[in-house]
């Protein structure tokens, strides 16, 4: 009996709940932004930093564009997962009405977004997920994080460009691996640098000893590395030191998930001198980025912010500034015409969407992981303005 | 070597975004043939997975002892971390699937006393033995021992419900983020034996796991305790006849598997990391040590855990193509030739 009575007092809470929703929503001057995001499991983490960097930007600025109030529904898609996020897309347009999708985080993902955002014609800012072909797959569709080719031809050419004549490639084999170990080769050929040899190691892999022995055995005077972030750029950079090609023996380059705060504290003075490109450190000396910064470190406790986070940062201001240019108009065609050769300065610097591909063209850093009277500290050391994602430029000519 | 490659930084250019006061051109836009990725650059895939040629340098041991030596060390990870799971499985016969959230409990304990107390690693590793056992009596005495008598499908559901709501609980108290170790500088590092890379650490796990083994099966075979445990198991009606405290019995049985597990997840940090998914990253493993060495067999344990140590290690050395599946198929042929595991009686 008792129980009965719960289940229907919830029923009809919920009911309520749900009439007075949408009552809500239609409310005059409200813009609804959903984020389809993996906000619990393996990719929870950075999630919370793409999520905190869009709550710096709504802090810094304000919940109100052109007149209209700014409300973020958050959608958790628990990691890569294709059919789920285009399930929660679909939700978030039929039944809360969204008028932007933003966030995605992983390409499968974002890619099933793509399909709602082009057949229900809405504004859809990708904050993170680095394969080229994405933006493509709807025309409404923009992004203000990275392509994966766009760091590794990078890094690539500019390894090339800076005596190092041979390398080995480790990356992990799933398609961003392959991109990536594809495009530094690219790079680092066109540079008129050798590769020596390559090995793709598994994607779950705990334990890289394996591997780095046999790196070791064709005594590369360099090697790139490109794994997921989280647990395993450390044990990477632990097993690298017990083989002895620790980045003060041989030349360590790799994307910014290699330098990671993380796995910075937890590889210690094996860390200094691994070379990472990225389109973001946190270390990057402007007023901007400090201010960020500390902002940032105020919502997460202490924690800093890497390149997800400054991809939801700036994912916001995209939003927010074409928002203004519209006048508070949220027609996907409009946005994404306002959003088209937007430059701005962001806390990574200058950058620009290009107006042909949609995609992101900005600074590509690289940085290098220094000892700072015994602090490991990644200190940019170099930058290459203006990039522009390769695969889409080579597509233009 | 270390030196910086000689670059000078460049952060003249005042606008990057027009394109002509970029200093370089780095516009990598190239021919066309840049975008099918794969089928371009095909020339390279014979680099990939050909065998490792060795320098040949004098008086050096063949890479294969260091696979072994990388391979037993790995599998003493895995020993210490899934025996626990054998003996509750195969002497209680409980389905504990979240064998490896007590495992996470025992990290987090070395990383807290270490980061916020400043304790040193070795003396966080009897805390996080016995803070994992301790949580495991908790959960043992409240919700596992309902289950004792019910199927199989109950025990999984109730188990795999407390490892995801540990994977929770875990992101809710210590964050979602990876939590570092420093271990201490002897244990870090490497040093060199007739040209193989030992690392000082792996030759601790060695020594763990082989600690662990003799002081199970001393304890298991030759003592009052090991002698009731089985008796418990063997014929719990006959047991409780006798005056065995059966319940007793089990819940020291039960603490002990799971503070194993607490202290393997302390011992795994430095090698894999730890962050909330720690409750699932290893149960696949776990659970194909404890299917291959038999249930409730120690020996067995040690044996599949080696086993699937040195096949992962190897496989990964000589034929990277195959990645980790390796062990999948070593776990395959072991069960098809023994399904009851190498050292299983059932």
């Amino acid at each position: 009996m008792k129980r009965a009575l719960l289940t229907a007092t919830t029923l009809l809470a919920g009911t309520l709940a749900a009439t007075m929703l949408p009552a809500a929503g239609h409310a005059a001057g409200t813009v609804k932004i959903g984020l389809v995001m993996p906000f619990s499991g393996q990719f929870a983490e950075l999630t919370n930093q793409m999520y905190r960097g869009i709550k710096v930007y709504m802090k810094e600025h304000g919940d109100m564009v052109a007149g209209k109030t700014i409300e973020l529904i958050r959608k958790d898609v628990g990691g890569i997962n294709p059919p789920t996020a285009k399930r929660l897309a679909q939700e978030l347009v039929v039944r809360d009405k969204v008028d932007i999708l933003a966030g995605w985080l992983l390409t499968p993902n974002a890619i099933a977004g793509c399909g709602v955002s082009k057949a229900a014609k809405k504004f859809m800012v990708i904050m993170n997920a680095a394969t080229s072909i994405i933006t493509d797959k709807s025309p409404y569709c923009t992004r203000t994080s990275f392509t994966l080719p766009m760091i590794t031809v990078t890094l690539g050419q500019w390894a090339a460009k800076n005596g190092i004549k041979n390398d080995y490639t480790m990356t992990s084999d799933y398609a961003p691996g392959h991109d990536a170990e594809q495009g530094f080769i690219h790079g680092f050929k066109a540079g008129g640098g050798k590769i020596l040899g390559s090995v793709r190691m598994a994607v779950k892999n705990p334990d890289f000893s394996a591997y780095v022995q046999r790196a070791k055995d064709l005594n590369p005077k360099s090697i790139f590395v490109f794994i997921p972030g989280g647990s395993q750029p450390a044990a990477f950079g632990k097993a690298l030191a017990e083989r002895g090609m620790s980045a003060q023996q041989i030349k360590v380059l790799g994307t910014q998930e290699l330098a990671d705060d993380a796995a910075i504290k937890s590889m210690g003075k094996d860390s200094v001198g691994i070379i990472t490109a990225g389109n973001y450190n946190y270390n990057r000396d402007s007023a901007m980025n400090k201010k960020f910064v500390a902002e940032f470190r105020k919502m997460s406790g202490g924690e800093n912010p890497n390149f997800g986070a400054v991809g939801g940062y700036d994912g916001m201001h995209l939003i927010y500034a074409a928002l203004k240019k519209t006048k508070g108009k949220t027609g996907a065609a409009a946005l994404i015409a306002a959003a088209k050769g937007m430059k701005w300065q962001s806390p990574r610097g200058p950058m620009m969407i290009d107006p042909k591909t949609r995609d992101v063209v900005q600074t590509i850093y690289i940085s290098k992981v220094e000892d700072k009277g015994g602090k490991h500290v990644n200190v940019v050391i170099d930058k290459v303005p203006n990039v522009h994602d390769p695969v889409h430029a080579g597509k233009m000519k | 070597m270390g030196r910086p490659p000689a670059v000078a930084p460049s952060f003249s250019s005042r606008n990057p975004l027009i394109p002509a006061q970029a200093g370089i051109q780095y516009d990598v836009c190239v021919s066309s043939r840049f975008r099918p990725w794969i089928p371009r650059l095909r020339g390279d895939e014979r680099l990939i997975g050909t065998a490792p040629k060795a320098k040949s340098q004098p008086a050096m041991l063949p890479p294969v002892f260091g696979v072994l030596f990388d391979g037993i060390a790995y599998g003493m990870l895995l020993f210490v971390l899934s025996v626990g799971l054998s003996v509750t499985l195969g002497l209680m016969n409980f389905v504990n699937l979240a064998h490896c959230a007590f495992a996470m409990v025992g990290g987090y304990v070395t990383v807290l006393l270490m980061r916020d107390m400043g304790w040193p690693f070795f003396a966080t590793l009897p805390l996080a033995f016995l803070v994992a056992a301790a949580a495991s009596i908790v959960f043992e005495r409240v919700l596992y021992r309902r289950l004792y008598q019910r199927s199989d499908l109950d025990q999984v559901l109730l188990t795999i419900g407390i490892a995801f709501v540990s994977v929770a609980a875990a992101a809710w108290f210590f964050g979602t983020q990876q939590q570092p170790v420093q271990l201490p500088e002897y244990l870090r590092g490497s040093f060199h034996i007739a040209g193989l890379d030992i690392a000082p650490y792996r030759l601790f796990l060695i020594a763990v796991g082989a600690a662990i083994t003799l002081l199970l099966v001393g304890a298991i075979e030759f003592t009052r305790f090991g002698a009731q445990v089985r008796a418990a198991v063997d014929n719990q009606r006959m047991a409780r006849g006798l005056g065995i405290n059966v319940d007793r019995t089990f819940a020291i049985t039960f603490a002990l598997g799971s503070g194993l597990a607490g202290l393997g997840g302390a011992l795994a940090i430095d090698i894999v990391g730890l962050d909330p998914n720690f409750a699932f990253t290893y149960l696949i493993y776990v659970l194909i040590v404890v299917s291959v060495g038999g249930l409730g067999s120690i020996a067995g344990s040690l044996a599949a855990a080696i086993l699937i140590g040195v096949s992962d290690i190897a496989g990964k050395y000589y034929v990277p193509q195959l990645g980790s599946f390796l062990i999948y198929l070593v776990m395959l042929a072991v069960l098809m030739w023994r399904p009851a595991g190498l050292l299983g009686k059932r």
